[in-house]
Parts: C-alpha cells; structure tokens; sequence
C-alpha cells in the first residue's frame, strides 16, 4: 500500500487537458453559454438520471470520474440528491414507466436548474423511439438545454458539453488567481 | 433425463442450435418435478402468441433442451408452483402475451406498471391499457421493524430500479425488487425487423454486455439459417467478447472496493478500465464494441494496429494487476468487509442456476464456454474459476481469476488468429418460418437468444433473456440479515443489468 502510494507521487498524472468542442452538441440557446458559470461560479452540481437507457451512457459517465478525464478538476461534481443538483443529466429513452420519476426528480430539483440530455435515446433518434413503452426524446417530459449526442457519447464528448455549459474549455481551465 | 422426458416426441426439424420438442401437458407438469428435484436446470422461459416455451439444461449429461407447450387456450400449468426460478420469467409473459399460468403462486404483474397504453402488448390482439391498482408489496410483521424504499432513482450514477428494505435496526430482515422501469419494449420492437435492424436493437439490450448479446443474437440467427461464419470472424468475436469481460470485471473489482470505501483500487482499476476500453477503440473502432459483432461474421477486420494496441493493453495488464490484487489481498481493512458478506448458500445457487461469477463463486461450475462450448473455445479452452464461499469476496477473487484468464486467451489467441473473410452475407431465404437459439457467455452470466424468423427473413419472434432474470432473485436472499450499510456492496458484486432484466 505504501509503495504504491509513493509510485503514484513520483509518477506523473494521466489526466488529459480538454480540447475545445466540436459540433457534437445541440443547444436551446447561444446565451446558454457561460449562463450558468455566471450565475454558479465555477462549480456544477449534476444529478444523473437513467430514464431507461442501455446502461452504455451510464458507462461512459461513470468514465467521467476516472483519472483521465477527472471531471472534478474543473469544479464539476455527481451529487446523490435533485435538491442538491444544478444540472440534471438525463439518458434513455424516457420509459413510461420511468416518466413519473424523471418529472418528480425535475420537480425536485431547486431553480435555476438546467437539463443535459445525453445519448441518442435521450435526443429522441435512438433504436427505442417507437416503442409502445417509451415516450422518446427527454424534451418531451421536461426542458431540456442540451443535447449531447452518441450512443453512447464518449467521455470526451460529455466533457466538452458540460464544460460548454460553464462558458467553454479556456474558461474552465482558468486557474483561480492567488490573492 | 432429458432424452427420458422427451422420448415420446421428435424434436421440430425447423429448430436449430439443440433440439426442441413439442410436449403436453403432462410432460409440461414432469418437467416442473425434474426442476424441483433439481434434476435439471431452467435456463428461461417466455410466451408466445399462443404457446410459452422454456429452455432446460440437464447438468449431468451438460444437454440442452427447449420444450415448448401450446398455450391458445389462454391457461397453462405454471412452473413456478415446482421451481421457484420461473416465477418473474412467468409473470413477465403473463404481462407481455396475457396468458394465465394456473397455480402461478405470485400472481402480480411485474414487466407492467400500468403506464403503457396497451395491456399484454405482445399478444394477438393487445387491449387498451389502464392504469394498476398500486402495487403490493409483501409483509414483514414484528415489533421494531421499519420500511426503508430506495429508487428507482438512486443516488449514483446506476440503472433505475426500487428496492423496498425491510429492517430491524440496521440488519435487513427482507428486501424485495420492484424491477420493470427501464422496460423498453424490446421484444415487441424486434418483431417484423429485419436481422440487420434487429442485431442493432439485441446490442443495446444491455449495454456493458453489448458484444455478448450481438454475438448470441448472431449465433441464433446463423443457427437458424444454417450458415457457418468464416472462421477468423468467430475468433474475432471471442477476442471482442473477452475485451468486454476484461473491461467489466475491472471495474466491478475498482466499484466493489469503492463501496467498501477503499477508493484507491477504484482510481487503479478505472486507469487499466480506461486503458482497455481505448484498446478496444483501436482495434475495433468503438469503445464499447457496439455493433462490431454482425450476423455473418464481425464488421470489420481487425488490423496490425489493433493486435498491438491488445498485446500493449496484455502486457500492461500483466505487469499492473498482479500489484492491485495483492493490495486487495492485504487491505485487512478492505477484507473485514468482503468476507462474509452477502452469501448465497451453493443450494440457492444450484436451484437457480445462476449465472456467471454469482454461480462460480458459490460452487456451480458452469460456463457456457466449457459446459456447452462453442467455437473457438471448443479450439482453444478457457479455465474456469470456481469458489465455494459464496461471498462478495467470492465473487471479486472469481473476477480476479477470470481477468487473469482472459488476458492469457487473447494472448494465445491473436497468435493462433486464422486468416481469410471476416463476414460473409447470409443468403439463405428460407421458405418457412425456421428456428435458431444459443447461449453465449457474457462477462455477467450466459446470456441466451431465441430467434424465429419468417417470410422475407424477417424476424417473427426474438427473445433474449439476460442472466441478470436468474441473479436479481438471488440478491434478496444474499442480503438477508446483512446490515444496510452493506447492501451498496452486495448490489456491486452482483452488478445485475437492470435494462437486461427489464428489456
């Protein structure tokens, strides 16, 4: 244990920087950008809502945390709870039988609140759209701010556009300034 | 057994893959006492527009058998009243085609919530739906005990189901899974398709196993065609299947540890899950794998780049994972939680047939690539990993030993790669309705298909049942007399699909 803990001081970090965003996503609107990082500082909470995906986006999110992406370096968090959430990131389908939590879970949720939509289910172009069980698209059931599409979006493509939310990848790179 | 059970019956010609007979009632009734006498194994079950079938394996003589029963009276005899297993697998086809199972000792709808505008949707003629009385859930009576329900929306970033906790203090008296919310309607979406359409909808049934279910919706659908793939695409798929295995069970080991909150093994396996799944990019094209096993072969070849970015993935794998598994080994702390927590009993295990790493590490030797082994493990076997305790630590050390596995197979196996065609089209139309099923397994268990297709090759009925059907059971008896606490690492070591379970 120790020996390992010392192998990871003298080792250099896997942590990737970020590269600026592509067409990947679609936006409700340009004044989006940097909104939120006005109105939260540099910090994002999100909560994440399976409303019957696959589990492949859950997979790449869960990616999200590891050291090569290290979503926390740039003040962005998974928290457990909608009241403590800013950001819902919502995947799937929407099931009908997932509907009534994904509005309960948006009810639940303080202002101002925004919603990612990511994976091609959630933008509603997914395999499962026409299926007797599912609603389709996550903006049929609440607003949504942004779509990150993929099936699944890489780790890559969902940084990108949660970093896109906080005003873009130069703004969250910024380093705090020492006083 | 099997042969006795079925003797007086000839197998339907139009059904490939192992044979599969039309029985009576009688024999329906004779099958449900072999299961209770645990003389065979029930590896699914599920309705049809009139008929419900189900799938046995006899241990013993390591056969497989589907049996199927007429159903167009709308009533059969239930197996769940003999074998406990069949229970959800019988409530499911009771939602999805309305047939009755007479005696079904649960009767409660399972799949439907009361949220989809049509009751029995499979079924010939589908009723409008309304909603359900609020589900019941069942009692637990004492003096100090309270409710605690979790989900469907759960605190990490998991799949949605709801679990209703039932405890005295801190220690769970009985937990029951209310499972159905990411029902996606697969089966019914299946129907009419085309193979191509259909194999992109059986790779997003769950989708961390993605290669396994391509490559069993492959397997049934070549079966039932009669047509061989070239053989380099089925080591490819091996190749792609083992990736997956590899890639899953680091991270299952890293979350175990961190539920046990030793969050360092989750910050080492995430970097050597990471590592894999890129290799799997470059090889293959797609992190995941998704798509990349095609009825007729594989879609696309894998190339000098790959095989090093694999061998460099191998290597590393080799010289990184050994130091994790002795830091798990030697973590007191980290062990003080695994061992001897969650165990299913090797009865349970049996009687359930269960699947993958919850049966191995509980002393059912099955692999569907031993047992009933299937190209290219019957060229080049694998080992198997059996345990007997039945414990969550049970469960990492079979993830740990297959991990190590896998990594000596792809290694023997991109040396041993033969060379030629990695797809060829399946031309074959067939004239009637024909048959195909197989069994394929994933990193969580066998995952099995059943597939009939029809005029135009399109798909006529599809059924892919996940091992998460034959494990979700299991994890209310493991918890029991657990504390709370611990369930988060029980879940994990388990780590059942819910999008597979609920389709």
């Amino acid at each position: 244990m120790r020996r390992r803990l010392f192998k990871n001081l003298i080792t250099a970090p896997c942590t990737e920087p970020v590269s600026e965003p592509t067409d990947l996503f679609e936006v409700a609107g340009e004044a989006l950008r940097g909104a939120i990082a006005r109105r939260l500082g540099r910090s994002l909470a999100i909560r994440e809502v399976d409303a019957g995906s696959c589990n492949g986006c859950e997979l790449e999110i869960h990616a999200l945390g590891n050291a090569f992406y290290d979503v926390e370096r740039f003040g962005i968090r998974f928290v457990a709870s909608p009241r403590h959430a800013d950001v819902l990131l919502v995947t799937g389908p929407v099931t009908r039988n997932m509907r009534e939590a994904l509005e309960r879970t948006y009810a639940a949720t303080p202002a101002p609140k925004w919603v990612v939509a990511a994976g091609d289910c959630a933008a509603g172009c997914g395999v499962f759209a026409d299926s007797y069980a599912c609603v389709g698209a996550v903006s049929k059931v609440i607003p949504v701010d942004l779509v990150i599409r993929g099936c699944p979006p890489t780790p890559t493509n969902l940084l990108q556009g949660l970093l896109w939310l906080l005003g873009g990848v130069g703004y969250c790179c910024h380093q705090p300034t020492r006083r | 057994m099997l042969k006795a059970l079925f003797a007086a019956s000839s197998p339907d010609r139009a059904h490939h893959g192992w044979p599969r007979v039309a029985v009576d009632l009688d024999v329906w009734r004779a099958i449900g006492e072999a299961l209770r006498e645990g003389k065979l194994d029930l590896l699914g079950l599920w309705g049809d527009v009139g008929a419900v079938q189900c799938v046995l394996y006899e241990p013993a003589t390591r056969q497989i058998m589907s049996a199927s029963l007429d159903a167009r009276a709308g009533r059969v005899p239930s197996l769940a009243l003999f074998h406990a297993p069949a229970s959800r697998l019988e409530r499911s086809a009771g939602d999805l085609f309305g047939i009755e199972f007479v005696g079904l000792p649960d009767p409660r709808p399972w799949l439907d919530h009361g949220r989809w505008p049509l009751h029995h949707p499979l079924a010939e003629s589908p009723r409008p739906g309304a909603a359900l009385p609020p589900y019941p859930f069942l009692g637990a009576d004492g003096p100090s005990l309270h409710q605690i329900p979790v989900g469907p929306v759960h605190a990490g970033i998991i799949e949605p189901g709801h679990f209703r906790f039932t405890a005295s203090g801190e220690t769970v008296v009985r937990l029951e899974e209310r499972l159905g919310y990411t029902h996606k309607g697969i089966e019914k979406l299946l129907c009419g398709k085309s193979i191509d359409a259909a194999a992109r909808l059986a790779a997003r049934v769950s989708g961390d196993s993605t290669v396994a279910y391509s490559w069993v919706f492959a397997r049934a659908v070549e079966a039932a065609l009669e047509f061989d793939p070239p053989p380099r695409a089925l080591w490819l798929r091996a190749v792609m299947a083992e990736l997956e295995r590899i890639a899953n069970h680091l991270g299952d080991v890293g979350a175990i540890c961190n539920d046990a909150a030793f969050s360092i093994m989750h910050a080492e396996c995430g970097i050597l899950r990471e590592q894999t799944l890129r290799a799997c990019a470059t090889a293959f094209g797609h992190r995941l794998m998704m798509d990349c096993v095609v009825p007729g072969g594989v879609a696309a070849d894998l190339e000098l780049p790959g095989v090093e970015a694999i061998l460099s993935l191998t290597s590393r794998l080799r010289r990184q994972f050994p130091e994790l598994v002795e830091l798990y080994e030697n973590t007191a702390s980290l062990q003080d939680r695994t061992v001897g927590t969650g165990v299913v009993s090797s009865a349970l295990a049996a009687e359930f047939a269960a699947p993958g790493y919850v049966g191995r590490a509980s002393g059912r030797a099955f692999d569907a690539r031993v047992c009933v082994p299937y190209p290219p493990y019957d060229a080049m076997p694998v080992e198997i990993a059996v345990r007997s305790e039945g414990d969550v630590d049970a469960r990492v050390w079979v993830r740990i030993r297959e991990i190590e596995h896998s990594i000596g197979w792809l290694e023997r196996s991109l040396a041993a790669l033969p060379s030629g065609p990695v797809h060829l089209g399946v031309r074959a139309v067939p004239t009637t309705s024909v048959e195909g099923a197989a069994l394929v397994e994933g990193f969580r268990g066998d995952v099995l298909a059943y597939v009939r297709l029809g005029a135009g090759r399109r798909i006529e009925r599809c059924h892919l049942r996940d091992p998460s059907w034959l494990l979700w059971p299991l994890l209310e008896a493991a918890i029991e007399g657990n504390i709370v606490a611990d369930f988060p690492l029980c879940n994990k070591s388990f780590n059942c699909s819910y999008s597979g379970h609920d389709l």
